[in-house]
């Protein structure tokens, strides 16, 4: 089990982790989702060894990590653009780290033609790593620090340079290995809905600090505050005086389980319906058809812009509309 | 004017453009061509027939050279203190292009210039310099002349910069992040380094170390100096054997085995560069390198940087000083007695050589330039064979030695016609010496411009001729500029091919300088320091030109 206690890492006198505490359990995959700049990648250089942190401590199953020299954590890293050995074959790297343990040559042969299995690269031991496209680098990478078997696997944006239908394909995958194998891992990313795929637990970071903890389902359920909200893609953010269950803005009126007090609420895009009989009306400003549904903008007047789904039969540009709101979460 | 009428004009015109084009593309690939035949190919000629019919018997002159103790000895010596010398550099070089490469501190790129230096310095000042250090009255006070550590710490001193900038280059572009990934699969620092790092810098290394090999394989003025021709290159020998024995076969027969040997090294470099180009995963060079982080790392920068400094810098330092003193104290001696006439053993004021130098430096960069620019557009701008074939002739003055090309003309230029005393030969050796180095300045700036930036004046509407003399014109002209400054350093510190063709009463600086610290006596000694440091500061001026007008990154040098 990896904890890492209160972390903090300064660069050139910047602070580019500030007192970051994680835990992953065995077998557990942890995502760290942040935009870019937020600290992801030095808090895998940290973990691994590579950057040493200014204060904090890190564990694993107990074992102060501090005086462990990199190569012998027993940890895996798959970089951002692979860092693949491009004078090595695919079996050559995916055996470095098998050679470095001294394994017997027979054993080293069975395991590279083992983890190439898993990865779907069968047989291609003695293929030269420069002819590769982007999805067979990232699985050579990733069977590269799969095969010494490391105690903690770190993916660091692994499937980042690659086109989206790839993407889509290769996290599903990517989370049924990390299970079938009960790898422990941090998974780093920008992206919500790779992190999303990826999690058992998720970790919001934002200029190097903890913005949010939790399940995957927990974090989108409920943003810890507006910039995590926004951070994962929600955009209908407004503020509201709660009196006795019910909201009260200037343009609309919804109700709320939240106590009586000022708040933020997010309405999800989902929990908005286009409905002619409503009080709160506006204007279609935007219409986008987004595959399974319509994203269509409607302007309130005096109030915000609004999201909202709609799954067939969307408004046209210029139409009046009447809007129903529906769940709401208040942060 | 009518449609048609201005229709006629325009074939008429592009008739006559196209006839003066037709004429300029025949001189261009003329005047180098005519130049390389008769100042390169014939002297070369020349050589070999010389060496063959030296003597009654055929080939005598070639079997004396491996028949003769003392002659096979020269060639051992030869390549012995090559491989150490590459082998010294390497070494001590390393450390410098680890750190240049892989650390930001202040004023690194101020000193990664300054390293380059002593690789544009003349021979002879180089050796001058370690006189000045490990001579007899020595800085150090211990007299390593004429031991063979003197002539492998000044190779070393010369050739520091060529690992720091080609190995250094490519470690720079080495993504750090390989070895870290090595690191993370258990290598530890010195395993990650053998097994990652090592086997992806092995083509610039390779590269680095041949080139540095053929440099100490035919090094003269260094060995000349330091040396007292108890230590003997193949190079010195042939001067000995021409100047002192005029055993002309004989020294016709060492220059033609040099050239195989050289001919060798060179096609073993390119075959290397070729490799070189070959895939690699790169990095751009501003995210490879950080600032020190921990004090470890603090130590490595600063002790590596504290040797470069003080290995570089004390030889030149202590030259300067030593121009500076005369019977124990601080003196313009030196400067005040270069202005004598009489008493000088070069017969004429040593002020004199600073005139001729400059003179042959200018005639030399005319001549260079001339030959070089036209022979560039012809490699630019040409494509197939002939650019492919101009472009290896035009390089093969690079892989003979000066002293080679010196002996050559001297045997070349003594009938029909007898120029061995005219002026002229020198430029004409020096500007074939810089040729190639203004080719591989212009021709890659000649190159970017023409693939990109004419193609988009084009589309903003300039025609053909306007297109060219708005990008290519201004861009050649700085290009230009540089190669000139190149040409002109090169002349101003040639020895080898001079030391064959210069008139007792008309010496250029380096040839003064050789014949001063031949002489006995504190002033000749102060002189000769005194001229060397003028010709430090003549070489370190026009480099330092160079740099203002350089475009970019781009030429080879």
């Amino acid at each position: 089990m990896l904890s890492v206690d209160r972390l903090t890492v300064e660069l050139h006198g910047n602070k580019i982790l500030d007192g970051v505490s994680i835990s992953v359990a065995d077998g557990d995959v942890l995502a760290v989702l942040g935009p870019s700049g937020s600290g992801k990648t030095t808090l895998l250089r940290t973990i691994s060894g590579l950057q040493q942190p200014t204060e904090g401590t890190l564990r694993w199953d107990g074992e102060d990590l501090s005086v462990v020299p990199v190569e012998e954590r027993g940890f895996g890293l798959m970089f951002q653009d692979y860092a693949l050995f491009p004078h090595q074959s695919i079996g050559a790297n995916v055996a470095f780290g098998l050679r470095m343990q001294h394994r017997p040559l027979e054993e080293i042969r069975a395991r590279v033609e083992e983890v190439l299995d898993w990865v779907g690269m069968t047989g291609l031991e003695d293929r030269r790593i420069t002819n590769l496209s982007g999805g067979e680098q990232q699985r050579v990478a990733l069977a590269r620090a799969l095969a010494p078997s490391p105690r903690l696997l770190m993916l660091d944006e692994p499937l980042g340079s690659l086109d989206r239908a790839l993407r889509e394909r290769l996290i599903v995958e990517l989370r049924q290995l990390l299970v079938d194998h009960a790898i422990t891992a941090v998974y780093v990313t920008h992206d919500q809905e790779e992190a999303f795929t990826v999690a058992d637990d998720l970790l919001v970071l934002r200029d190097g600090t903890v913005a949010q903890s939790g399940t995957p389902e927990m974090v989108y359920r409920r943003p810890a505050d507006e910039w995590t909200a926004r951070f994962l893609g929600f955009r209908n953010i407004v503020r509201a005086r709660v009196i006795a269950g019910e909201a009260v803005t200037p343009w609309a009126r919804f109700n709320t389980t939240a106590d009586n007090a000022e708040h933020t609420f997010v309405l999800p895009p989902d929990g908005l319906t286009v409905d002619p009989d409503a009080d709160l009306k506006g204007t279609v400003v935007g219409r986008a058809f987004r595959g399974g549904h319509y994203l269509v903008q409607v302007a309130v007047p005096d109030g915000p812009t609004l999201d909202v789904e709609v799954a067939r039969n969307a408004p046209t540009l210029g139409a009046e509309v009447g809007l129903r709101i529906g769940s709401v979460v208040a942060l | 004017m009518g449609r048609r009428d201005a229709a006629v004009t325009n074939a008429t015109r592009a008739q006559r453009v196209d006839g003066a084009g037709r004429l300029l593309r025949s001189l261009a690939v003329g005047i180098p061509l005519v130049f390389l035949i008769v100042v390169f190919l014939y002297p070369l000629a020349s050589i070999l027939i010389t060496g063959l019919s030296g003597d009654a018997r055929p080939l005598a002159a070639f079997g004396d050279v491996f028949a003769k103790p003392s002659l096979r000895g020269v060639a051992w010596f030869t390549l012995w203190q090559a491989i150490a010398s590459t082998l010294l550099t390497l070494v001590l070089a390393m450390p410098a292009a680890y750190v240049f490469a892989r650390y930001e501190f202040p004023g690194r790129s101020l000193l990664r210039a300054a390293v380059t230096i002593p690789f544009v310095l003349p021979t002879l000042v180089v050796g001058s310099a370690f006189l000045a250090v490990l001579g007899p009255n020595g800085a150090l006070g211990i007299d390593l002349s004429s031991t063979i550590w003197a002539i492998l710490l000044a190779h070393v001193f010369y050739n520091y910069a060529v690992i720091v900038r080609t190995v250094g280059g490519l470690w720079a572009n080495l993504d750090p992040r390989l070895e870290e990934a090595a690191r993370i699969l258990g290598a530890g620092r010195w395993t990650a380094f053998r097994t990652i790092t090592l086997p992806l810098l092995r083509p610039a290394i390779a590269a680095a170390s041949s080139i540095v090999f053929l440099f100490t394989f035919t090094s003269f003025g260094v060995i000349l100096v330091l040396g007292n021709l108890e230590f003997r290159t193949i190079e010195v020998e042939i001067w000995r054997q021409t100047m002192s024995f005029l055993n002309l076969p004989v020294a016709a027969a060492l220059s033609v085995l040099q050239l195989v040997a050289v001919s060798l090294i060179l096609l073993a470099y390119s075959r290397y560069q070729e490799r070189r180009a070959l895939e690699q995963s790169l990095a751009p060079a501003s995210s490879t390198s950080r600032k020190p982080q921990n004090a470890r790392e603090w130590w490595v920068v600063g002790g590596t940087l504290s040797f470069t400094a003080i290995f570089l810098g004390t030889p030149l330092a202590i030259l300067a000083e030593r121009s500076l003193r005369f019977g124990g104290e601080w003196s313009l001696a030196a400067y005040t007695s270069l202005g004598d006439g009489a008493d000088s053993p070069l017969f004429v004021p040593a002020t004199r050589a600073i005139g001729n130098s400059l003179g042959f430096a200018l005639a030399a960069m005319a001549i260079a330039l001339v030959v070089g620019i036209l022979a560039s557009t012809v490699i630019a701008y040409k494509r197939g064979a002939v650019s492919t074939w101009f472009d290896l002739l035009l390089m093969l003055p690079l892989g003979t030695s000066a002293v080679t090309i010196g002996f050559g003309f001297l045997v070349a230029f003594d009938s029909p016609i007898d120029l061995r005393t005219s002026p002229i030969l020198i430029p004409l050796a020096h500007s074939l010496i810089a040729i190639p180095f203004v080719v591989r300045t212009v021709v890659p700036v000649m190159r970017t411009i023409r693939s990109r930036l004419r193609e988009a004046a084009r589309v903003l509407g300039a025609s053909p001729l306007r297109a060219w003399r708005e990008v290519d014109l201004p861009l050649i002209a700085r290009s230009g500029l540089v190669a000139a400054g190149f040409a002109f350093a090169i002349s101003l510190g040639e020895f080898g091919a001079t030391a064959f063709l210069v008139r007792p009463d008309r010496p250029t600086l380096p040839v003064a300088i050789f014949r001063l610290l031949g002489r006995p006596g504190e002033l000749n000694f102060g002189r000769a320091m005194a001229l060397s440091t003028i010709l430090m500061v003549l070489t370190a001026v026009s480099i330092m030109a160079i740099e203002r007008f350089r475009v970019g990154d781009t030429g080879e040098f």
